[in-house]
């Protein structure tokens, strides 16, 4: 159904005229030029279009533009607006990604984490990681970089 | 299809231009050890580099940036020739409008082939620039000292910069046999840097094909056949253009295209095709019969050695043994994806892929356009792996531009990207060795069929060896003989015949009743291999035992592109699942001097954790022409939880001429988990990948 869909879109306001069932993924990419945010399997099978939706990890592509509305969106593009957050530092520092294109989702993946749990456990970082996919083999430096993150945050 | 000087000279805009007489290998004159083994042909230097008005320095290099941290190091290179700091080196990569012809981004070649040539310009880029400050400055060049890109005369204190050198000017100025500057005095290359495109990539502004949205865009998405060798018989697109899609037929393309890339996917929903499937014929489980039914004569890999039959006499304990591969998809994360805009008769197409002038004249015949009238743009590409050599995705996009009069974006999605991959072939190699009563091998006799000869020849001293190989991955096989499209896989061939032979190579370790690594030190005069192999072994912290010994070690070696590369392995098999976890895994590379030591062992993690996949869990399944797997819920590649405690270490080798080190490192993965799982449960396994049914398949046989 076409109808306007609001919510807050990396802290502004944000309003589309759409089909409230289309994915987010796409609306974002597409009609709001977000382009950070991939597509990488169409079925929240890899994580390259994860999104940070009310202080959770979400795959865009197969959430519902509707179930957003009047929540709090934050793409790759919103989290480093205001300077880098200190998870793009910790993956700056150990070159936590090669190809780049799985990057936004584990950033934001790994981000949704220590929200949540401040300081993990290595067990914890791979347990929570594992369904974002990386083909170049970056999980190492990954890894190296969440935990670096979640010692800078201080636990807060 | 070079970048004629005139047409770079009037796209780059003002700045120096340097023109250069040399041919790459002089750069190595001064150092005649230093000689890289391979030349791509002469390269026109003055198109690789420009120095700005305010001193900031772009290099231009034809390579795509799959990851793999090409442009951080062709900085490094420049900046140390140069003598400029690297910060102020910024890389133009893969624009076949800016950037100085190139082959392509494959095989190892971007530090061995264009590093010297890159060298040999900044060196002499320099030396113009020396003798323009001497006129400056008054002074003699030979007294004068550069750093940062500011040029120092001590007598008179005067500086003048590479900048002020260059503002407004052309410089059409030609030096003779400049020579590089020598390694000894290297403070950027082989040293850290920071990679060129980390900050567009934590930040989500690194740009992909797919980034691209220029105004008026629509999304096409493509009809795609139920089976390779499927007919399309008849179809019917009424309902998509009801829905408001465009829909273009030309030939074998029926398309539709929308503004909103997930209207054009459900577009293609609506569309009712109708197709003549291809006649019953193979599945991932007949594939290796039929490999060997329908290979071409074989051909010889490699020079043979003594005489087989001889060999034959002489051994008293001869080992048999076929080895199989499935067919491996590269699964980029990135799907194949290009954007084309049509542009008063020119052709701009923004595409993933590994080779953008080789893709420029086929997508300019496929339009009818002259390949002077095509630009392709290869922006960051979201991992290649051999994978995106072609552009297919980049032909069909600027196809429907030129249709639809508008610029059109292909975007694979994860089902097509799984259908039209070349894959890395199913193979099939048989090895038949004997071994002497003092436990030396005599007779290597082998065959190899479909996976493709490099490498296949043992580099082990084996006095009756003789290699053969039919059909491969470059193409050239028999019609119908890969069922599937293949192509170059990181490292083609080697991963295959890797672990063939060293599976082998453990299997008469074992016969000989001798420590697998040992048994290899008896087979090697190579120096360099002979010190790969001790250092991996005093980082592992190898002990000494005869196989299966239940520990769950193994040891792997090989070569690729003239770099050396080892492993070590340290596995646990869980006997009821058949579930192998690696715990551990060494890894030892020598690439000669290596100019980038993180980047370097970026990619030999990298390799490792790819490596993996093809050794435990990927293989396409397929039948009739119908590709099975559609997603990552049955193509399962590695995850995080597969990790082994990874280590990496570069041999120090500055004596050697540097290497790439993007495919050596991970041809030995599948070999030597292969013999980890023997050493822990004594079960040998011949098929990669080694899923838990197949270890527990080989448990069983014991």
């Amino acid at each position: 159904m076409e109808r306007t869909i609001s919510f807050t879109l990396n802290g502004r306001p944000a309003s589309v005229k759409v089909d409230d069932g289309r994915m987010l993924l796409w609306v974002l990419r597409s009609d709001l030029g977000l382009t950070g945010t991939k597509f990488g399997c169409g079925e929240a099978l890899c994580g390259a279009c994860t999104v940070i939706v009310n202080k959770e990890a979400v795959r865009s592509c197969s959430t519902p533009v509707k179930d957003v509305a009047g929540k709090h969106v934050m793409t790759i593009e919103g989290l480093g607006q205001n300077g880098l957050d200190v998870i793009q530092q910790a993956f700056l520092k150990h070159n936590a990604f090669q190809c780049g294109f799985c990057t936004p989702g584990m950033i934001l993946t790994a981000y949704a984490l220590l929200l949540k749990t401040p300081k993990p456990t290595e067990e914890q970082i791979l347990r929570h990681m594992e369904d974002n996919l990386c083909r170049c083999g970056s999980h190492v430096r990954i890894v190296d970089a969440i935990q670096e993150a979640a010692g800078a945050r201080g636990g807060v | 299809m070079d970048v004629s000087r005139r047409g770079f000279l009037a796209l780059a805009g003002p700045g120096l231009y340097v023109f250069f007489g040399v041919e790459p290998a002089s750069a190595y004159q001064q150092e005649p050890n230093r000689l890289p083994t391979r030349q791509s042909g002469p390269i026109d230097f003055n198109a690789y580099l420009r120095i700005a008005a305010d001193g900031r320095v772009t290099c231009f290099a034809g390579k795509a940036e799959l990851g793999q941290g090409a442009g951080t190091v062709l900085a490094q290179i420049l900046a140390e020739e140069l003598d400029v700091a690297y910060e102020s080196v910024g890389v133009v990569l893969g624009d076949t409008d800016r950037c100085p012809y190139d082959m392509g981004t494959f095989g190892s070649m971007n530090v061995p082939v264009l590093g010297p040539a890159l060298r040999a310009a900044g060196a002499e880029a320099r030396a113009v620039l020396l003798q323009m400050a001497a006129e400056r400055l008054g002074a003699p060049a030979d007294t004068l000292q550069v750093k940062a890109g500011v040029v120092t005369d001590a007598a008179s204190g005067k500086q003048v910069t590479y900048g002020q050198l260059v503002e407004g000017k052309r410089i059409e100025r030609h030096l003779e046999k400049v020579p590089p500057k020598p390694v000894k005095l290297y403070t950027v290359v082989g040293h850290a840097a920071a990679r060129k495109d980390a900050m567009a990539k934590v930040t989500g502004r690194a740009r992909y094909a797919g980034d691209f949205m220029p105004p008026g865009l629509l999304h096409a998405r493509l009809l795609k056949p139920k089976a390779h060798g499927a007919k399309l018989t008849a179809v019917d697109t009424s309902a998509a253009e009801k829905f408001g899609a465009l829909v273009v037929k030309d030939g074998d393309l029926v398309a539709v295209l929308h503004e909103r890339p997930d209207m054009a996917d459900h577009a293609l929903e609506l569309v009712k095709a109708q197709f003549e499937l291809p006649p019953a014929s193979v599945d991932d489980r007949s594939i290796f019969d039929h490999l060997v039914k329908t290979a071409p004569r074989p051909q010889p890999a490699g020079r043979p050695s003594g005489d087989v039959a001889e060999g034959e006499k002489q051994a008293t304990a001869i080992v048999d043994a076929t080895y199989l591969n499935s067919y491996v998809a590269h699964a980029p994360i990135e799907t194949h994806t290009a954007t084309a805009v049509i542009e008063n008769g020119k052709a701009t197409v923004w595409a993933s892929t590994q080779a953008p002038f080789m893709l420029k004249p086929q997508l300019a015949q496929a339009i009818g356009f002259s390949p002077d009238n095509v630009r392709i743009v290869a922006p960051y590409v979201g991992g290649g792996f051999g994978g995106k050599t072609a552009g297919p995705q980049a032909v069909n996009a600027a196809r429907l531009a030129k249709a639809t009069g508008k610029p059109v974006q292909v975007m694979w999605s994860r089902e097509e990207e799984f259908f039209f991959d070349t894959f890395r072939p199913a193979a099939v190699v048989k090895i038949r060795a004997g071994l002497n009563s003092a436990g030396k091998v005599v007779l290597w006799d082998s065959s190899l069929v479909g996976g493709g000869d490099r490498e296949g020849r043992p580099f082990y001293d084996i006095p009756n060896q003789r290699t053969v190989s039919a059909g491969g991955w470059q193409g050239g096989n028999p019609p119908g003989m890969h069922p599937l499209d293949v192509g170059a896989w990181r490292a083609p061939s080697v991963n295959t015949n890797t672990f063939a032979r060293e599976s082998h190579m453990d299997l008469l370790a074992a016969k000989a009743g001798v420590d697998p690594l040992e048994f290899r030190f008896n087979h090697l005069t190579d120096a360099r291999m002979r010190r790969v192999l001790e250092t991996l072994a005093k980082q592992f912290g190898w002990k000494s035992a005869k196989g299966p010994s239940g520990r769950g070690v193994g040891v792997a070696c090989g070569m690729y592109s003239n770099a050396y590369s080892a492993t070590m392995a340290e596995v646990e098999v869980n006997r009821t699942t058949g579930h192998v976890q690696v715990k551990r895994l060494v890894s030892v590379l020598d690439v000669g001097m290596a100019l980038n030591p993180d980047g370097m062992r970026q990619q030999m993690e990298g390799s490792i954790t790819m490596g993996l996949g093809y050794a435990l869990s990927e293989e396409v399944r397929f039948k009739d022409g119908a590709v099975l797997d559609r997603n990552f819920d049955s193509y399962s590649i590695p995850r995080f939880s597969w990790l082994p405690k990874i280590e990496t270490v570069l041999v120090d080798s500055p004596e050697n001429p540097p290497l790439g080190g993007g495919e050596p490192p991970i041809i030995t993965i599948g070999a030597v988990l292969a013999n980890a799982i023997y050493d822990a449960a004594g079960a040998r396994l011949f098929q990669l990948p080694m899923t838990p049914e197949r270890v527990l398949e080989a448990m069983k046989k014991g």
